[in-house]
């Protein structure tokens, strides 16, 4: 599950409350500085600090959606949930029309496991904005939490399996994660886990509109209604990646004209980014599906055993951190040799690694033939 | 498409025909059937899935659970409800990693209340075979059917059986017709209560209450059944009810409708019939059937009054059985008992007659004899077993009842 941390769309906003519209730019305007500063903190992973600035922000524009929502999100990422559900709760009641505030209460609310609370807000984000694409996936995670609750009532199953505890930790680790497609260049520094206004970049929606998403991200203060108002059409284009779990989607999509006219090492890099954000994730599946059918298995063993020796380690509980850079890509044909450094970091180990993977292309993807260390 | 699937699956479940003239089978009349169980909204909460409005259905379920919160059976439609908005689902129960026996239990449990509720039987103009003649001071009787998982109570309406209520029910793991001690069966025959277990006394597993049955009876011995403890009871605390076949023979109820059963359960009295499947007759069947035997047993009485012993044994079957004498011994007693009466007057009262489920046509008589005679006079209850041998009702086994 996703939290949003855009700031609210207002410009998904009717125009009949074109009033609450102006009026919220205008503020922008006045603290066109503050704002910023604040989610500059956040990206530094200075919360308290910016937590003081959204203070004081606040106490100068009580009303304001976007400070107020920015200080449910600090709240959110300083780990303060009974104070950060209601800041967001409050959204909701002051701005029903806004889906943001009612996914975050959500993404709150699963993470508490109160998941009928989580579907009571997903499901007010999409009456809101039936094409808002985020609160369509966290509602479909948490409707699977829901059903995967009754059947533990129904067949009196352990409540404590396995799916429950995989679907858990991706929550808390794509938060991290999701920056790795890397839509913002200059984001491709480092400290994933405090950084909210990456997220952005996992949304679909945002990442589809190729050239202003840096700015609408980085720049709350801009205004974020003209680039914005573009974003419903594209992400229904996208729509068929979105098949694809999660980051992916917002990955695949610009790839594909790259790749027609030789650019194919962004598009490499990529695929090895969307591997280790799987990993990251511990989402199995989409982990193996960036395998090659013809993977070579180390020591030749068979393909399921080690699928399943995989599945094993990956869906171990704890957090999981899985990084790439130094990447060197060397394209022939279909075929491409990346060699980087991997980090990765769990709750028992800590390494960094020189690795080399083998990628064929396949289908028009990406997918991994051979992988080794050195 | 997945939706559709979904539906597909529970109509096969449910039409399987009825064995019994279905409730739409006759003009629409009074019926009384008690919906107070979960049955009609699982009805609805199907039909609406079959319409493919799973909104409509999940509602509904989320109603039905605040009602009955432990009925797995509706946590597991939930389920399905719920995952269905995530992924294709083709069947009940999608749960990953389950156990398929417990899927596989649920899903009986579900068809068996669809089936019971959509087929019920039209008890305004078919009653159980069983119940030819309940005695005055019986209120009520109890029929089961295990092959529907279904307790039907009836109340005794100036000796007319008319139909009150129905519950699902579990029976024997291995099913029914019980032989053996501990084979996981439920018998079949005519019973009654035979007391009330103090609920101090009972587990949670046993539920809101106990009533155990006279199985072994008389006739069960004589067929060489044995195994004891066979129990109405009801269901432990943390479930609203088991699957159809879970017992190890006993008969069990969800709690509520125990309690509700239990109001009419008279202890000694209430006949409990138990039924593979429950044979169903018109009234006008019924009533000649009756009248049939009614008229036999009247005959057996005079010709026994007659003091003409050779007329009283044609009322006695080669197979006749008491306790401890064979026809021969009991012929030979007779005509010397009968040598000196110069007087007899029998009285038959309080009577009943209850066909036995089964293969071979037995009815259990059971009725206050008033014998007077000029050397002797008594009074007891009295338990014959009627069978039809070659077309005519012989009496193959008699006792104190």
């Amino acid at each position: 599950m996703r939290p949003s941390s855009s700031t609210p769309s207002l410009a998904r906003l009717p125009a009949l409350i074109l009033g609450l519209f102006l009026s919220v730019s205008v503020s922008f305007a006045i603290a066109a500085d503050s704002l910023p500063d604040i989610q500059r903190l956040m990206k530094q992973g200075q919360m308290p600090q910016a937590l003081e600035k959204v203070d004081a922000y606040i106490s100068t524009k009580p009303k304001d959606a976007q400070g107020r929502f920015l200080k449910g999100l600090i709240l959110t990422e300083m780990g303060r949930p009974a104070e950060a559900i209601p800041v967001f709760t409050k959204l909701t009641e002051d701005y029903p029309e806004l889906p943001e505030p009612y996914n975050n209460l959500a993404v709150l609310y699963a993470q508490q496991k109160q998941y009928d609370k989580a579907r009571t807000a997903l499901e007010m984000a999409i009456r809101t904005h039936p094409s808002y694409s985020i609160a369509h996936e966290n509602l479909g995670d948490v409707y699977a939490k829901l059903a995967s609750q009754a059947y533990d009532k129904a067949l009196q199953l352990d409540s404590s399996n396995s799916v429950t505890q995989s679907k858990l930790s991706l929550i808390r680790e794509l938060i991290s994660t999701s920056t790795k497609p890397g839509v913002k260049p200059s984001t491709a520094n480092t400290r994933p886990t405090t950084e909210p206004v990456k997220v952005a970049a996992a949304d679909p929606v945002k990442a589809a509109v190729t050239p202003q998403p840096p700015v609408a991200v980085a720049n709350p203060a801009a205004p974020p209604a003209k680039p914005v108002e573009k974003t419903p059409e594209p992400a229904k284009i996208e729509k068929p990646t979105e098949k694809t779990p999660e980051v992916k989607a917002a990955v695949v999509a610009p790839t594909k004209p790259a790749a027609t006219d030789g650019g194919g090492e962004s598009d490499v890099t990529k695929a090895l980014q969307g591997w280790a954000s799987a990993w990251s994730r511990k989402d199995v599946k989409a982990y193996l599906g960036y395998y090659a059918s013809d993977f070579q298995t180390p020591n030749g063993i068979p393909r399921k055993t080690w699928e399943t020796e995989r599945a094993q380690r990956i869906d171990k509980p704890g957090k999981l951190q899985v990084s790439v850079d130094d990447m060197k890509v060397s394209i022939a044909g279909d075929k491409a040799t990346v060699r980087f450094r991997q980090h990765y970091s769990s709750a028992s180990l800590k390494t960094t690694a020189t690795k080399t993977v083998i990628f064929v292309r396949s289908g028009g993807k990406w997918l991994i033939q051979q992988e080794r260390v050195g | 498409m997945r939706r559709a699937a979904l539906a597909l699956t529970l109509i096969a479940v449910c039409t399987a025909g009825p064995a019994v003239p279905a409730a739409g089978d006759r003009p629409a009349a009074p019926v009384t059937f008690s919906d107070s169980g979960p049955e009609p909204q699982l009805s609805r909460i199907f039909r609406e899935i079959e319409k493919n409005r799973l909104d409509a259905a999940l509602e509904q379920t989320e109603s039905l659970l605040r009602q009955y919160p432990n009925f797995r059976l509706a946590h597991l439609i939930k389920g399905d409800l719920l995952m269905a908005r995530t992924k294709p689902i083709s069947t009940i129960g999608n749960a990953a990693n389950a156990p398929q026996e417990k899927l596989a239990d649920l899903r009986e449990e579900a068809a068996a209340r669809l089936k019971a509720y959509r087929d019920k039987p039209a008890t305004t103009n078919y009653v159980p075979r069983y119940l030819l003649q309940m005695q005055p001071d019986q209120k009520h009787a109890i029929v089961v059917d295990t092959q529907k998982s279904r307790l039907y109570l009836y109340q005794n309406d100036k000796g007319q059986p008319r139909f009150v209520a129905d519950y699902y029910i579990t029976h024997g793991k291995l099913g029914a017709d019980k032989m053996r001690e501990g084979d996981k069966k439920t018998p079949v025959g005519v019973y009654h209560v035979t007391s009330s277990l103090p609920l101090a006394k009972l587990g949670d597993f046993y539920g809101s209450g106990a009533f155990p049955i006279n199985y072994p009876n008389e006739w069960d011995k004589r067929q060489g059944r044995n195994g004891h403890g066979i129990w109405l009871h009801g269901t432990p605390s943390d479930t609203f009810s088991r699957p159809p076949k879970a017992s190890d023979g006993c008969v069990v109820l969800a709690n509520t409708d125990l309690d509700a059963l239990a109001k009419n359960l008279q202890v000694g009295l209430t006949p409990v019939i138990i039924s593979n499947s429950i044979e169903w007759l018109s009234f006008d069947d019924w009533q000649s059937e009756r009248s049939a035997l009614n008229k036999k047993i009247d005959d057996w009485r005079a010709d026994w009054e007659s003091r003409d012993v050779n007329r009283y044994l044609t009322h006695y079957s080669k197979k006749f059985q008491t306790k401890d004498q064979s026809i021969e011994q009991f012929a030979q007693q007779k005509r010397q008992v009968n040598a000196g009466k110069e007087w007899i007057k029998v009285k038959l009262d309080n009577q009943s007659m209850f066909r036995n489920p089964g293969k071979e046509e037995v009815v259990v008589v059971t009725f206050d004899q008033d014998y007077r005679s000029n050397n002797l006079n008594n009074q007891m209850k009295k338990r014959q077993y009627w069978i039809r041998e070659d077309g005519t009702w012989k009496i193959i086994y008699e006792g104190a009842a």
